[in-house]
């Protein structure tokens, strides 16, 4: 410990260099952190969805809807515990600038199936019982200023005309990949006002044991193979999954290419971290002639290379981890549950251990080996 | 002022840190011209899809061709329009189409989804979207169950080969020909005939109605003269504008990531330059001082180490050039969020990408010199000379 204040010593003499070091640190370990999170959360997201629920489609395609009628067939199947449907609706809001998901939903099926939209009980009732009524993420809240009661318009783009629905709840998911800036409606409405068509988007069907759903999955298929529209049923996770896939090698893209970022600042800082060194030269010569030994010296150089890779390391890691909750980032709808994972932070670590090992050995050996005599005779 | 010569030969004599710092502003300025390049080419392939000459009818508030809805009638309307132009045997040359997403290969159970869009076209189609070329087999038949596929699709997609057959919406489909369109978002679709494909997916409806306009430059009154008619309900968009419009989502989302991960980056390579330069300069003292003593002005010392620092930024960035050219071509492909449909696009690496590329590596050696070029212009010569 009695070294710490030459270490320190060390660091203080060009402050300015020392700064500039552990903020690239900071940045470079900063956006590695945020590029991973882009691939983890996605990958986060495509885990998501209970085993326990399967999701029918239209096999044809996913704009295709299915008839309502196939909900009473599919409920009586063996093993089958619950069963809602919803409809994409796909509305806009306002000048249309600003993209928010919203669907039909049966209302009291919908929120027993998925326990993951909590909201208050009196919101819940209000909201079964009004039929023109819509419950909306807490984030669609605070984008839009919304108040509870208030009637909000979208304009079909699907189906045409201006909808008003009033907002009789705001739900807070429980699971990130729920989404927090979804709004919700009544089917029963949505129905009625496209003229009775008699049709969902897709079912939602809950079943009572896991193991089962391949069987059940293929029991529906089989149901309605040889009608007018055959279905396709997953489990919610593959649903899930489909659309994380959506992005193609985008998202690969960009991580790799931002990795080739993080290796780029790393090298440039680690270029600094020894250039400074190399000029101490003179120095060490005069702390080895007093009596410090090879080994000392070495773990000396290595404390302060160390010092400023972790301190970087830390405010980059942390700060990425502490930014993101604060502004309450989704990729604008895109990366629902955004978060910076455990093993993000670990990873970061040991790239900040790296660079300490990759700048200071160099200098850190060349210090524990420099000949006296020489190193002296150099400096003056 | 101080030759330049004299920058140059201080670089080349130490090696190993101008190129580590060269290296980091050349990543940097690849990875700006690389992410450009993406938002780019796939801003570029919507660009091409849609043409000047060419209206597109769809109905009035549908935001995607996949949203509207127009019925047979409208199609009748708009064919009769006077602003419609008519090819050489006095017919107008009107495509009305059908345009639906399929999954396509390996459906959504497995790792791999593509949204597929299906355009059926009426035979007038080939014309109106002059940028369409069949580049092997015959068109399809008019009442047969047969299509033609885009040539990015073939690469990418079992069963697609000519004389392959495809099965979707319940049918075999046999493909007779493959077909590219000019780099642009049609190579992802697959067409066929519109009368073949109402029944087997949304029954008697129309998505869009496409026509040729006799004059290009009439557009705003046949836009206005349709919209106007009491018969039906529909938007009249220039296609041009239209496909364009269908990029923007996406490629502004590519753009401000683009930005944001780029500006981090410079920071942090400015912070890189401006560690070089200082140590360059602490070790350069006694040079310093000896220039000054020969009565070179601190502002010419100055000019000279921002020079310096420059010419190290622009060996990076001819780097990252470097680096960022051999991406220009790849394709890769994504979901077009706007509208659902997967799109194949290259990386398209222009000449003002590279030219920005280097001016943003030259302002990156600026800034990160300027400071450590102000200390070596404030040297004390007696002091940098002992």
């Amino acid at each position: 410990m009695k070294y710490l204040r030459l270490v320190l010593a060390n660091l203080g003499r060009h402050k300015l260099r020392t700064v500039l070091t552990i903020l690239s640190v900071a940045l470079a370990l900063f956006l590695f952190a945020s590029l991973r999170s882009v691939t983890t959360t996605l990958a986060a997201s495509a885990q998501f969805g209970g085993a326990r629920r399967l999701v029918t489609l239209n096999a044809t395609g996913l704009v295709f809807p299915l008839p309502l009628a196939y909900g009473n067939r599919i409920k009586t199947l063996p093993g089958v515990t619950g069963l809602s449907w919803a409809n994409w609706f796909g509305g806009k809001y306002g000048d249309g600038k600003t993209f928010f998901a919203n669907f039909a939903v049966d209302p009291e099926s919908y929120l027993a199936i998925y326990p993951e939209i909590v909201l208050p009980a009196d919101q819940k009732q209000t909201f079964i019982q009004d039929r023109t009524g819509a419950i909306i993420g807490k984030r669609l809240l605070s984008r839009y200023g919304w108040k509870l009661g208030q009637n909000v318009t979208l304009q079909g783009t699907i189906f045409q005309g201006d909808w008003t629905f009033t907002i009789r709840g705001v739900y807070t998911p429980t699971d990130p990949a729920i989404g927090d800036d979804v709004l919700i409606f009544h089917h029963e409405y949505f129905d009625e006002r496209i003229g009775r068509a008699g049709i969902a988007g897709w079912y939602i069907v809950e079943i009572a044991d896991p193991s089962r759903a391949p069987a059940i999955a293929k029991s529906i298929d089989d149901m309605f193979r040889n009608s007018s529209s055959p279905t396709k049923t997953g489990t919610e996770r593959e649903f899930q999954a489909s659309f994380a896939t959506m992005w193609g090698n985008v998202s690969f893209l960009m991580s790799t290419i931002g990795l080739a970022v993080v290796f780029a600042i790393l090298l440039v800082t680690a270029n600094a971290m020894m250039m400074s060194a190399r000029e101490r030269t003179g120095e060490i010569a005069v702390l080895k002639t007093i009596g410090f030994s090879d080994r000392l010296l070495f773990a000396l150089v290595m404390v302060e290379a160390g010092a400023m890779a972790l301190t970087g390391a830390a405010l980059g890691l942390g700060g990425a981890k502490l930014l993101y909750p604060a502004i309450n980032f989704n990729g604008a709808g895109f990366l629902p549950g955004f978060t910076v994972a455990t093993s993000t932070l670990i990873i970061g670590a040991l790239v900040a251990v790296g660079l300490m090992l990759a700048s200071g050995l160099i200098p850190a050996l060349r210090a524990a080996r420099l000949p006296v005599v020489q190193a002296l005779r150099q400096v003056e | 002022m101080i030759p330049i010569i004299y920058n140059v030969r201080s670089v080349v004599r130490r090696p190993v840190s101008t190129a580590l710092t060269a290296l980091g502003v050349g990543l940097v300025v690849a990875v700006f011209i690389g992410m450009l390049a993406l938002a780019n080419g796939f801003r570029a392939a919507l660009a091409k899809t849609g043409n000047d000459a060419n209206a597109l009818v769809l109905r009035k508030g549908a935001d995607s061709e996949l949203s509207s809805g127009l019925g047979r009638d409208v199609a009748s309307i708009v064919a009769a329009d006077p602003h419609v132009a008519t090819a050489a045997d006095g017919r107008p040359l009107v495509s009305p189409e059908v345009y639906v997403l399929i999954p396509l290969g390996k459906v959504f159970d497995t790792t791999q989804v593509a949204n597929v869009v299906v355009r059926g076209v009426s035979d007038r189609a080939w014309e109106v979207r002059s940028n369409v070329k069949v580049t092997e087999g015959q068109r399809p038949t008019s009442g047969r169950a047969e299509v033609c596929v885009g040539k990015r699709l073939v690469q990418r997609f079992p069963h697609t080969g000519i004389g392959q057959t495809l099965r979707f919406a319940g049918r075999d489909w046999t493909v007779t020909c493959h077909f590219t369109a000019a780099g642009s978002a049609f190579e992802s679709e697959i067409w066929g005939e519109n009368e073949q494909f109402m029944p087997v997916f949304r029954g008697d409806v129309f998505q869009s109605i496409s026509f040729r306009l006799k004059d290009p430059a009439a557009f705003q009154e046949a836009q206005r003269s349709l919209q106007a008619d009491k018969r039906m309900t529909v938007d009249v968009h220039r296609e041009s504008d239209f496909y364009a419009q269908q990029s923007q989502l996406l490629s502004r989302i590519l753009g401000i990531l683009a930005f944001m991960i780029t500006s981090i980056m410079a920071v942090g390579a400015v912070f890189g330059a401006i560690n070089t330069m200082y140590a360059a300069i602490a070790s350069r003292a006694p040079e310093i001082g000896v220039l000054l003593t020969l009565g070179f002005r601190p502002s010419s010392v100055l000019l000279s180490f921002l020079a310096e620092s420059a010419f190290i930024a622009v060996i990076g960035g001819i780097l990252g050039c470097l680096f960022a050219l051999p991406l220009n071509g790849i394709v890769t492909s994504t979901t077009n969020w706007s509208s659902f449909s997967e799109i194949a696009f290259s990386f398209r690496v222009t000449p003002l990408l590279l030219f920005s590329g280097l001016a943003f590596a030259v302002v990156m050696g600026i800034v990160g010199g300027f400071f450590p070029a102000l200390r070596a212009a404030r040297l004390q010569v007696v002091q940098a000379l002992r």
